[in-house]
């Protein structure tokens, strides 16, 4: 019989989350500036709202969702508006971004707000308020949440599925998240089954954080339908499609969207941010971050206003040590390596790893030797091997065809390659200019 | 792909996700399969005396200078030669000239995978090749079997004899192999010595169980297909069954036939050559069975009395074909990959 609690194929990485597995979530202080880019978001970047020299609280907007599937952008500090320009974006880019010099005298206290209650809003007007509040997915997509709140007529959800997953190594966000804030977690998940009317929820967690598996059974109120369910460890266990696989037995059809196989699925963090929208009124302008990585002093869980900058955090931490190589946004199998300590930390941002020497990859590559390593490590059971020399050939448009639209860009296949070829990286550049050839040809 | 910032004193490099490795690299693999090779070999040394390391070095030599010259810089650290020549040379009768062994591991380096260019775009097992470069330039010196009596110090046969002069009469005793009693003279020859080595035959021939042995370390570290020689062992033993059932005067036991000739060397040595081997799972299932089927074939029907180099070096012919037909069920599809065009 199928492993009901995973998935086929996949990889173990070593785990590493011991470093701050136990270390609780403390508060960073707030930084001399703030930088908030436009662009944080899956979907179109917010619309610009702030001038220079404008006064700022905490939680007031800056930028203003551009259509349905974007989400404004709120200032995370209080302070004035020093300047709006390119700043180094977290992705290698640049991009818009609006800088506030915090008052380093404020009280940091929001504007007083009226709190939506939940029981009495239609599904649209939940959908409306968590828009307003900025929420996208904390587990690294950034995608708009309300958007999976509102599924299109005939679109019928059964189960909310909320992802504690956390599978990449060394984060552990979702996981203290799920062990100091429990309740949060549920009452999250009550006003998001109540806007999507669906009567079960299932919560998969990975079994490496028995702890956050206890305190969420153990707050489990008795009237909510929710099951917390343990998981095998294996990455990418946190890929929806693999979350879905293991919890329900469905498998999304290639091309389509969880929601059409009834599922709708939500990262634990965003499921406490909407939880908080709810509670306090305010929007999402903080977040948890994993610090962490043999190359950092105090590796640590930290709160941390958005926009806070990479060098603010690392300083927090006790700076970095001697053989420091490379420091990556998000987990080190998906995370971007950052070229500049000046970027911020965006909504998206759930960890930052700092590897040394020892962890980093290797630069010699050597001839696919067809060993099939990929093959038995790709979740979606395409054909890396195949796919990596039509890359290397520039036989873009045959990769189409060998499902490169399926590949989720988990990275299994360059972790096992014994001869150390940058496989997802040839396919995230396949993807992008596949991409282009479509536009060009609309 | 990958840069160094300056940020005050920090360097910091950039690279492409995912930022972890596996701790596997291909140069491992290839030196893991030559250490596991180290005992074929010490077992050979046991049988012949001398000439056995004699000979493999003198094809490893050939294999490495062809590699060295022609392939691209630092090609030889990957350790791909070094296994091919190392097997080439057990494939060889223990008598062979050094020089035609040499030759031997030259042509199959040069021929049987830089032209192809070079690691990974080989066709044919680049050691097989080699053999049969051997066999049709000198099929006398290839099915020469010196006796194993004498001194264990004493060189097999004529193993430095000159290039191109004509070879020296033999004098010493020679003898026939296991499967060549069978297949002329109808023979059978007792299991034990044909599992442990101690009869007649090349290098690599003899000592079946060790090299199950050996192989299986490999297997277990996963740097060899255990599904290929499994299949293949599982096809030989039911069709020579099967044959035996028949006729059992004409046709000799499973057992005989699993530990004769080359073939535990080649299911376990050669047909799992990654380069050369399909690279799902059903497709080595259907690479191993099709090797069985045709070693018992050209074994029973054949005009020579072995047949195990030439149906490897026919199915790896088919491996596009087999990987072609044997893509998985991409997820949420309900059929394989159809990126099978460009498997060629």
């Amino acid at each position: 019989m199928r492993d009901r609690l995973s998935f086929r194929h996949g990889v173990h990485p070593p785990e590493r989350k011991e470093l701050t597995a136990g270390a609780p979530i403390r508060r960073m202080p707030f930084p001399e500036e703030i930088v908030l880019p436009l662009r944080q978001h899956t979907g179109k970047p917010a619309r610009l709202l702030a001038k220079p020299g404008d006064r700022v609280e905490r939680g007031d907007k800056v930028a203003e969702s551009d259509g349905f599937v974007s989400v404004p952008i709120h200032a995370s500090a209080a302070g004035t508006v020093k300047d709006i320009g390119w700043w180094p974006h977290p992705d290698g880019s640049m991009a818009e971004a609006v800088r506030i010099t915090v008052d380093r005298f404020s009280p940091q206290i929001p504007r007083p707000r009226i709190i939506p209650r939940w029981e009495g809003l239609t599904p649209d007007q939940v959908v409306q308020a968590v828009q307003r509040a900025g929420v996208v997915g904390l587990g690294g997509g950034a995608f708009p949440t309300h958007v999976k709140l509102l599924p299109p007529e005939g679109v019928a959800v059964d189960t909310l599925i909320v992802n504690g997953a956390e599978c990449e190594p060394y984060l552990t966000t979702d996981h203290r998240i799920m062990v100091e804030y429990p309740e949060r977690v549920h009452f999250g998940i009550r006003v998001m089954m109540h806007t999507l009317g669906v009567g079960r929820a299932i919560i998969g967690v990975e079994k490496n954080k028995p702890d956050a598996i206890e305190a969420l059974r153990e707050t489990l109120p008795d009237d909510l339908n929710v099951g917390v369910q343990g998981l095998t460890v294996k990455y990418p266990q946190g890929y929806e499609k693999m979350l879905i696989e293991a919890l329900t037995g469905r498998e999304v059809p290639s091309g389509k969207l969880p929601m059409h196989i009834g599922v709708v699925v939500q990262n634990v963090g965003s499921i406490a941010c909407i939880a908080e929208v709810f509670e306090t009124g305010l929007p999402l302008i903080e977040r948890v971050v994993t610090v962490t990585g043999p190359g950092v002093r105090r590796p640590s869980n930290l709160i941390v206003p958005v926009g806070s900058k990479l060098r603010e955090l690392l300083e927090f931490c006790g700076g970095l040590r001697k053989d420091a190589t490379e420091i990556v946004f998000g987990g080190p199998m998906m995370g971007a390596s950052q070229p500049d300590l000046d970027a911020p930390i965006i909504k998206g941002t759930t960890g930052v790893v700092v590897l040394t020497e020892k962890e980093s990859r290797r630069r010699r590559t050597y001839p696919c030797i067809r060993c099939g390593s990929c093959l038995d490590a790709c979740p979606v059971f395409v054909n890396p091997s195949l796919l990596g020399l039509l890359a290397q050939a520039g036989r873009f448009e045959e990769m189409e065809e060998a499902n490169l639209a399926d590949c989720m860009l988990c990275g299994c296949c360059s972790y096992v390659c014994p001869s150390n070829i940058p496989l997802s990286q040839m396919f995230a550049l396949a993807k992008a200019g596949a991409k282009r050839r479509k536009q060009q040809a609309a | 792909m990958t840069e160094t910032g300056h940020l005050g004193e920090l360097q910091l490099q950039l690279r492409a996700s995912p930022h972890l490795k596996a701790p596997d690299s291909t140069p491992r693999i290839m030196w893991s399969v030559v250490g596991s090779l180290v005992p074929v070999v010490a077992a050979a040394t046991y049988y012949f005396g001398p000439s056995a390391p004699l000979v493999v070095a003198a094809a490893t030599l050939g294999a490495l200078l062809t590699e060295r010259a022609f392939g691209q810089g630092g090609s030889l650290g990957d350790g791909s030669a070094a296994i091919t020549g190392i097997l080439l040379g057990l494939t060889l009768p223990p008598g062979l000239p050094l020089w035609m062994a040499f030759l031997g591991g030259a042509f199959g380096i040069g021929f049987g995978k830089l032209v192809f260019g070079g690691l990974g775009q080989n066709v044919f097992n680049p050691a097989l090749l080699g053999r049969a470069f051997l066999q049709a330039a000198f099929p006398v010196a290839l099915t020469t079997w010196p006796a194993t009596e004498g001194g264990w110090w004493q060189l097999r046969g004529d193993n430095l004899a000159l290039p191109f002069m004509s070879p020296a009469p033999v004098d010493a005793v020679s003898s026939a192999t296991p499967l060549g009693l069978m297949k002329f003279e109808s023979t059978p020859t007792d299991t034990w010595p044909l599992m442990l080595g101690d009869t007649s035959g090349s290098l690599g021939e003899t000592a079946g169980l060790l090299i199950l042995v050996c192989g299986g370390y490999l297997a277990l570290k996963n740097y060899l297909n255990w599904r290929i020689p499994a299949s293949i062992f599982g096809t030989v033993a039911v069709l020579s069954g099967l044959l035996f059932l028949l006729d059992s005067a004409r046709f000799p036991d499973p057992l005989f036939a699993l530990f004769s000739g080359g073939l535990v060397l080649g299911a376990v040595y050669m047909a799992t050559d990654m380069v050369t081997s399909p690279v799902t799972h059903a497709g080595a299932w259907l690479f191993g069975v099709g090797i069985g089927a045709l070693v018992v074939a050209i074994r029973t029907w054949g005009g020579l009395p072995e047949g195990v180099m030439y149906a490897i070096l026919l199915m790896n012919a088919l491996v596009p074909f087999i990987d072609r037909a044997t893509q998985p069920r991409v997820f949420g599809t309900s059929g394989p990959g159809t990126g099978a065009e460009a498997a060629s």
